[in-house]
């Protein structure tokens, strides 16, 4: 679609800061004024991006829209330009530039992996204000902090600019560490908060400096020897007729990376071209926050430590920035590398599956069994990525919003039980299926949907990353010095499928031994079942688990819309 | 040539119109009443805001400047990278004149304004200087008042000892500097700049002695912005000289330093110059290169052991010294437009952002006489917007956005990765995490811990509270909206090199 005037996504950026400045300026005693500003601003974002999801769903599924576009250039047979199909796959899209002499712009928009994306975070910023709504301690504060860490990570998202990405990217983790060391759990807060934020933007800025090598590196060539191609893609319209040759605009990057822009030699070592050598930093440097193993170590306890609120946009959603951003900045922008590094970064993958699982199963507080169980589930997004084939990365696009919804369903499940027994102690808990039958069965269907039962929303994410993984596995090889390993992907795919079986291990426990069993009436006689709030969040949260896994047709195409782009930048079909 | 007064007036008017203010301030002070000596403050403060505008009224010819014209007999550059100098400092002399206007024994005496007036004047000259005269003498009209101001107060024998060590250190650091000039003017028997670099081309040999020169140029200039291993004098006379005194040579010194530092490499040892088969620019960019990545390491680690705010602000300052060395490093590159902007950029914002630091510091420590970083626990309870300009300005120090800091360093890191110094770039992010740590534990600290004095507050008093709410809003906007402008106006800067 064409870059028109104002976006409905500048919106879904601008309302949660605005409110975050108005809640800063409200009088911090008159707490329901605060709670009232937040979740009005929450419910209008969480309008605006159904308003995205459903809109974008009728871009790709109407009859010769999106799908049908991409149908009938597969069908051609002949070279795709992944530059631009991911140019036709934006949509709602708004350019204002920014810093002209350096080609920086505001530039927004949704293709068929951020728009499920834009979504899910709706919905875990109305269920984070929900969850708060009895925080009775610098309510303003956190309120505004909130808003303004919804606003960074939506900005992640919906950024086709390279810049603006890492803007968002960054503004996002200076809230999220005032919420973690201000209201999080006193026992650990500073000391998961300052690690998180430390492991985070180390990531971040490591990508950062590939990202202006990668900016220089594309601009010498749209400047030198590729003028043509940039003048052709300015001529038919990839890209604004107001682009220089040294541009941050994602499409204009993807260009360059598609007509062979990184394959130059740096350093002056033969064989290591720029791609090589940047994508570990690109996808590593973002793979951070994906919880990627060995990175993985900021995630258990930043999410043990943060309040409830944040550790539902923590884990649902912002590990999936990572593994979004690493998409979008790594695999996609240097697809060279992709191929080169993922054959061997598919064990880390397979690691955080198995031992994430393994490590949960031994925990005896409920919230680490929860942080762990993301840090496997997240390793399943990553193992989708990794596989390079339309199957498994789209597996891979609806886990990421499959398993955002579970796990913010999770932590709301944890926080109200916490809130009420004032244990999170596992094996002290008990029977709270009699008292809290909502949460209980929320947590029933969570932890199904984590097992990957069919016809709940993890089924349809997980089964075709393994198919994916199957797939894959004939075409990859992996060169290690002499040695040759290949057709490894199978057998990779078992030893991950054991991970799940763990998951079904100590899902099943959890739920034996939290929600079934004897009910201590003398020690927990003060609590009760929960309030409307919360089983509003139950609903936002759960709803879509069952819904996308009876109707896997209301996310899949557009995802698999989105995955297009990049299956032809890896140079499959 | 003829001599056309009304065509080289421009280049010299803000400095003249600061000469005016001075003699006014001198007189006011000396003669006026006690309401005008009261008001010697927003004379100096207000005027000297205004005299910021003078450079961008009388903008500089692209004709003369680009071809590389001199005024007053070759003295006097007059190009945008002048200009945005001298703007610069003005703008960072008016605000200290407001931030030291309440603080007891400093602000209350009008000789301070007078003396910063004088050292902005020093400031304003060697950033427009091309000659090895008028580089001396700027330099030392900006160090000698600094000298004065480090010792201002004069009861208070850690202000006397700062003075000292700052005067005996900075002698020191002028006396080599002005020797390795006088073998540049020995050698190549020239004092303009431009000259100098022309008779050392031709020179062919004596490459011992071009070295020797340079590297105690390089050795004054260390000294000046505080770079390791010359920043023995910070942490020390940062403690000991009264917080606004702090706050003024942590920004204009550094500014005007780095003004010259860019003039003065790339005219006298310039990229094409090659003596006896070695290349002077590689030299001289390597010994930068290492300067660069001493100053942030050195500076970020030990910063991260202090516990008293000015000298954790002194160990950062060497820090940012580092940073914005990359920037003079990257003039290698095939675009030292980019280095050129992202220096000037960088002190632009810098200016603003550590006067926002120290001007919350100053007041904190005015009404609690503490210096220390853990008594500000609690300090968002106790006022809320100085704990708000206090972090916005941590935030910038730190480069996150959307303060100006991100954008600062974003330009430096690009202009660095253009100039082929990755590997440089690399370390300089991992060092801004490191900085990172510490300006988050402050900030941790006032919003986190709970403090004895939790429910005492602290007042901000009109004026005060307005100009640091004017800086912290000139922060934010350096990192929104007005970043294009500045930027733009920057690599403008870049064409009279």
């Amino acid at each position: 679609m064409e870059a028109t005037g104002f976006s409905i996504l500048t919106a879904i950026i601008a309302i949660p800061i605005i409110a975050g400045v108005v809640i800063l300026f409200l009088d911090g005693k008159n707490r329901d004024l605060v709670r009232g500003v937040g979740i009005t601003a929450a419910s209008a974002v969480l309008a605006l991006s159904l308003a995205v999801f459903f809109g974008y769903d009728n871009y790709v599924k109407a009859s010769g829209g999106l799908v049908d576009q991409q149908m009938a250039m597969l069908a051609t047979g002949g070279q795709l330009s992944g530059a631009q199909m991911f140019a036709d796959a934006l949509a709602f899209e708004q350019r204002v530039v920014w810093v002209e002499s350096l080609g920086i712009a505001y530039h927004v928009g949704v293709d068929g992996v951020s728009a499920p994306m834009v979504l899910l975070t709706g919905m875990v910023a109305v269920a984070g204000v929900l969850i708060s709504w009895h925080i009775t301690d610098r309510l303003r504060e956190f309120m505004a902090f909130f808003m303004f860490l919804v606003a960074g990570v939506f900005g992640v998202f919906i950024a086709v600019d390279l810049f603006m990405l890492f803007f968002f990217y960054e503004l996002a983790i200076f809230p999220m560490y005032l919420l973690i060391a201000g209201w999080g759990w006193v026992k650990l807060r500073e000391y998961a908060a300052m690690k998180l934020t430390l492991y985070i933007l180390v990531g971040s800025v490591f990508a950062l400096v590939g990202a202006v090598a990668m900016y220089f590196t594309a601009g010498n060539y749209f400047s030198g020897p590729g003028v043509e191609v940039f003048q052709a893609a300015v001529a038919s319209g990839i890209l604004p007729a107001d682009s220089g040759a040294y541009s941050w605009n994602i499409v204009q990057l993807t260009l360059a990376a598609e007509n062979g822009a990184y394959a130059v030699d740096i350093l002056g070592i033969e064989g290591l071209s720029f791609a090589k050598f940047w994508f570990p930093f690109m996808f590593m440097g973002f793979g951070v926050l994906a919880g990627v193993f060995p990175f993985h170590n900021w995630s258990p306890d930043g999410h043990v430590a943060a309040p409830t609120a944040v550790s539902m946009i923590h884990a649902g959603v912002l590990m999936k920035v990572g593994a979004f951003a690493a998409l979008r900045a790594g695999m996609q922008l240097l697809p060279e590398g992709a191929d080169v590094h993922l054959p061997w970064m598919i064990f880390l993958t397979l690691i955080n599956v198995v031992y994430g699982a393994l490590i949960a199963f031994r925990q005896r507080d409920f919230k680490y069994v929860i942080g762990f169980s993301s840090v496997s589930h997240m390793g399943l997004v990553s193992m989708g990525w990794a596989t390079m084939n339309l199957t498994g990365m789209t597996g891979a696009g609806i886990q990421m919003f499959s398993h955002g919804a579970m796990t913010a369903l999770f932590f709301g499940v944890v926080g109200m039980v916490y809130d009420r027994a004032h244990t999170r102690d596992i094996p002290s808990l008990g029977g709270f299926m009699t008292v809290m039958p909502w949460v209980g069965i929320a947590f029933v269907i969570g932890g199904l949907t984590s097992m990957g039962m069919p016809g709940l929303s993890g089924f349809i994410a997980e089964f075709p990353i393994f198919q994916g993984m199957w797939a894959a596995s004939e075409q990859i090889t992996l060169q290690l010095g002499v040695f040759e390993l290949s057709n490894y992907y199978s057998v990779l795919v078992v030893i991950a499928a054991l991970g799940i079986v763990i998951t079904a291990a100590y899902v099943l426990r959890v739920a034996g031994q939290v929600f079934f069993g004897e009910f201590d009436a003398d020690r927990f006689h003060d609590v009760g079942n929960i309030e409307m709030t919360d089983r509003i969040i139950l609903i936002i949260l759960g709803a879509p688990l069952i819904i996308l896994g009876l109707y896997p047709p209301i996310m899949a195409p557009m995802i698999e819309s989105g995955i297009r782009p990049l299956i032809a930048l890896l140079g499959g079909g | 040539m003829e001599f056309d007064l009304w065509a080289q007036l421009p280049s010299v008017l803000p400095e003249i119109g600061v000469t005016a203010l001075a003699v006014v301030v001198l007189f006011a002070d000396c003669y006026g009443s006690q309401a005008t000596r009261r008001n010697v403050v927003y004379i100096s403060a207000l005027a000297m805001a205004l005299l910021a505008l003078v450079p961008l009224i009388w903008l500089p010819d692209p004709a003369l400047y680009e071809n590389g014209a001199l005024l007053w007999g070759g003295m006097v550059n007059y190009d945008p990278l002048a200009q945005i100098f001298k703007v610069m400092l003005l703008l960072g002399g008016a605000v200290t004149c407001v931030l030291a206007a309440g603080d007891r024994g400093v602000g209350d005496k009008g000789e301070f304004y007078l003396i910063v007036i004088i050292a902005t004047l020093g400031g304003m000259m060697m950033s427009s200087a091309s000659d090895l005269i008028l580089v001396f003498v700027a330099l030392e009209t900006l160090s000698i008042p600094l000298y004065m101001l480090a010792s201002f107060r004069r009861g208070d024998a850690r202000s006397a000892e700062s003075g000292m060590k700052y005067f005996l250190y900075g002698a020191f650091a002028s006396a080599i500097m002005l020797f390795g000039f006088s073998l540049l003017y020995g050698f190549t028997g020239a004092t303009n700049l431009a000259a100098i670099a022309d008779s050392l081309n031709s020179l062919g040999d004596g490459l011992l002695v071009v070295m020797a020169a340079l590297v105690m140029v390089v050795l004054g200039f260390g000294f000046k912005i505080g770079a390791v291993p010359f920043h023995f004098w910070t942490p020390d006379v940062y403690e000991g000289a009264p917080t606004p005194v702090t706050a003024f040579v942590s920004v204009s010194s550094k500014a005007a330093s780095f003004a010259l530092l860019l003039r003065f490499m790339t005219a006298v040892f310039p990229a094409d110059l090659v003596i006896a088969g070695v290349a002077i620019h590689d030299f001289w960019i390597n010994l930068l290169v290492v300067i660069s990545i001493l100053s942030m390491t050195l500076g970020n680690i030990v910063a991260l052991r202090q516990t008293n705010i000015k000298r954790l602000l002194a160990y950062s300052s060497i820090a940012q010294a580092g940073y914005t060395l990359i920037g003079v490093a990257a003039l290698q590159g095939a675009e030292p437009g980019l280095a050129v902007a992202s220096v000037s950029f960088y002190m632009f914002m810098y200016i603003f952002t550590n006067l926002l630091v120290f001007g919350g510091a100053i007041l904190f420590i005015d009404k609690t006489d503490s210096e220390e970083i853990s008594d500000l626990a609690g300090l968002n309870r106790r006022s809320p917007w100085l704990a708000l300009f206090l972090t916005i300005g941590l935030l910038s120090l730190g480069g996150i956005p959307p303060t100006a800091g991100f954008f600062g360093k974003f330009f430096l890191f690009q202009a660095a990765v253009n100039a082929n110094l990755v590997g440089l770039a690399l370390i300089a992010v991992t060092n801004a995490i490191i900085a990172l740590y510490y300006y988050l534990v402050v900030i941790k600290v006032m919003y986190v811990d709970v403090g004895p004095d939790d429910d005492v507050a602290i007042g901000i008093p009109r004026v005060y509270g307005w100009s640091l709410g004017i800086t912290a809003l000139v922060v934010i906007l350096l990192g929104t909206i007005a970043v294009t402008p500045i930027y733009d106006w920057a690599i403008l800067g870049a064409a009279g090199l």
